[in-house]
């Protein structure tokens, strides 16, 4: 127990740094910042539709690309200036290196989310329950970041640009069926079928729920498939960043 | 006592290629080990694998009294690595690299203030606050260095820690390596560099193509290759070849106008019979010198050795 609470520790020591060296790099500004603001407003500018109707999935967007704009770089880049195998030189475990990751790419997420929701205060939009909201928010950045540390997995690559390019190929197809432009009770039966397997999903749904008092899942449904999937995608990374971690140093 | 490093059958392949194939040996306590190779002949492998950064797909290494495979984060916690390729992160600066180093070897805060002492040591105290992107290459390997010491370590593996620098700043890394050495640390060398391992190293190994081919003190690897010693003799005049050929003992010869250089296993022969040759020829010796075989003679002798048992 000591040991597994001195190597969390680690893990913190490890985000500090992602956060002091990723945060301000030009792929995750555009792909964290303003690809997100871009696609909002492509979204909202000359559409009659109101706040309320609009933040679900802007809220869902906005957190989704946001905790996956950092995580997908960070061991790319850690590969090709051979500072990876500084980190596993140090009396760390690799599943503490990539909760370090995982947690940097999830405060990430959770800062800039947080913008939207403030904004939703702000204007009165009448949130149902926002602590409620606020906790599905934390759950989601942490599925998310856990997602975007997975993609950086395989192939092992040492070029950030090619991670960030092969995790956009996973990411937008996912907000297309995820409820974020259309609400999932208005996607045929397919669709449905198909945004079940999007943990965007989730997040959408409970943001639908909390902000405009219709859903197609039950709240609770929503934490769990947003937990399970953060578990998964954290074990699948440390599973497969083992199995690739040779390539990487060879 | 146990040894600071025992390696036992050691391999590893990529794909059909050895990289190391069951080589063994042993690092005693407080020794400075050189491990002599030329480029991809299995060094790096073998400091990946006794730091737990690859397992090996045979043999054992044990380092520090625990077996790396079973206990790497064991391992790690008592040793520092200087790495062939400079990897601080260069956007943090030297201090923040350090902090990190000592937070990842679960060093308190209060003692972390401590370490400043380091980069004091040195010569980095003024540049602390400067980016690493900044830093010339020895000053990086400095700070490698500081950062590989900051847990204190028992054991110190240095992988190639002075090739490209500047002879100043190799000049201070090898006396730092004393100093530490002689403060109780044992210092695991690779270099391919053989002057550094005849200063620094109090033992040797040699390995070509994943496999040692000799484990001695330099000066017993010296001893073991006395027929490459040679001598080399001025003569005012130009040499008769076939006069000269009649000298005992006489291995490899080489003319270069009134110059020879004779490789032999018994110089002192070699030596009585030019001084007769001169006499009874007319000539006068110049100069005349017994040369000892360098390490790199030895090397190279020991990896053709090799190669021809392959």
């Amino acid at each position: 127990m000591i040991r597994l609470a001195e190597q969390f520790r680690r893990s913190l020591a490890i985000s500090e740094k992602n956060i002091k060296i990723y945060y301000s790099k030009g792929p995750v500004i555009v792909f964290g910042l303003l690809f997100p603001l871009f696609l909002a407003l492509a979204y909202i500018v000359g559409r009659s539709i109101s706040l309320r109707e609009v933040l679900p999935g802007l809220m869902g967007m906005t957190t989704f690309f946001t905790a996956t704009s950092v995580g997908p770089s960070i061991i790319p880049w850690e590969t090709r200036s051979k500072t990876l195998e500084r980190l596993l030189c140090c009396p760390v475990a690799l599943w503490a290196i990539i909760l370090g990751d995982v947690l940097s790419s999830f405060l990430f997420g959770l800062l800039i989310s947080i913008i939207p929701i403030t904004f939703a205060l702000i204007l009165n939009v009448g949130l149902l329950n926002f602590v409620v909201l606020l906790f599905g928010m934390i759950i989601a950045s942490m599925c998310f970041s856990a997602l975007s540390v997975l993609l950086s997995a395989y192939p092992p690559t040492d070029i950030p640009a090619t991670s960030m390019m092969l995790s956009s190929l996973v990411k937008f197809p996912l907000v297309f069926i995820s409820g974020v432009f259309v609400p999932i009770e208005q996607l045929p039966s397919w669709g449905q079928y198909v945004a079940s397997l999007s943990p965007l999903t989730y997040f959408t749904d409970l943001a639908r729920q909390l902000i405009s008092g219709r859903s197609f899942y039950p709240m609770a449904i929503n934490f769990v498939m947003m937990s399970v999937f953060a578990a998964i995608f954290i074990f699948a990374a440390i599973r497969i960043h083992e199995r690739t971690l040779i390539k990487r140093l060879t | 006592m146990e040894p600071a490093i025992k390696v036992q059958n050691l391999t590893k392949r990529y794909g059909d290629v050895a990289a190391i194939d069951g080589i063994g040996f042993e690092v005693e306590n407080g020794e400075i080990f050189g491990f002599l190779g030329p480029n991809g002949a299995g060094k790096t492998t073998t400091i990946r694998i006794m730091t737990g950064l690859l397992r090996p797909d045979g043999g054992a290494a044990f380092v520090a009294g625990y077996d790396v495979t079973k206990n790497p984060i064991e391992v790690k916690q008592r040793i520092g690595i200087v790495p062939e390729v400079s990897n601080a992160y260069v956007d943090l600066s030297a201090w923040e690299n350090l902090v990190l180093m000592g937070k990842l070897y679960g060093i308190s805060e209060r003692r972390l203030q401590e370490k400043i002492k380091l980069l004091k040591e040195f010569g980095l105290y003024e540049v602390k606050d400067r980016l690493v992107k900044g830093f010339s290459k020895g000053m990086k390997q400095k700070l490698l260095l500081c950062m590989a010491l900051v847990n204190d370590p028992e054991i110190l593996f240095l992988d190639e820690p002075t090739s490209g620098l500047d002879v100043e700043s190799a000049r201070l890394l090898r006396e730092k390596v004393k100093q530490y050495n002689r403060d109780g640390k044992t210092v695991f060398l690779s270099t391919h560099n053989m002057e550094e391992a005849n200063q620094l190293c109090n033992r040797l190994a040699i390995i070509n193509r994943g496999k040692i081919a000799a484990i001695d003190a330099p000066e017993n690897l010296r001893a073991k290759s006395m027929e490459l010693q040679y001598i080399e003799a001025v003569f005012d005049k130009s040499l008769n070849m076939k006069e000269i050929s009649k000298c005992p003992s006489m291995g490899e010869t080489s003319f270069s106008g009134n110059k020879i250089k004779i490789y032999t296993a018994n110089p002192f022969e070699v030596i009585e019979f030019l001084v007769d040759f001169a006499k009874g020829n007319g000539l006068r010796i110049l100069s005349l010198n017994t040369m000892m075989p360098s390490l790199e003679d030895i090397f190279i002798k020991l990896i053709r050795e090799k190669e021809a048992c392959q």
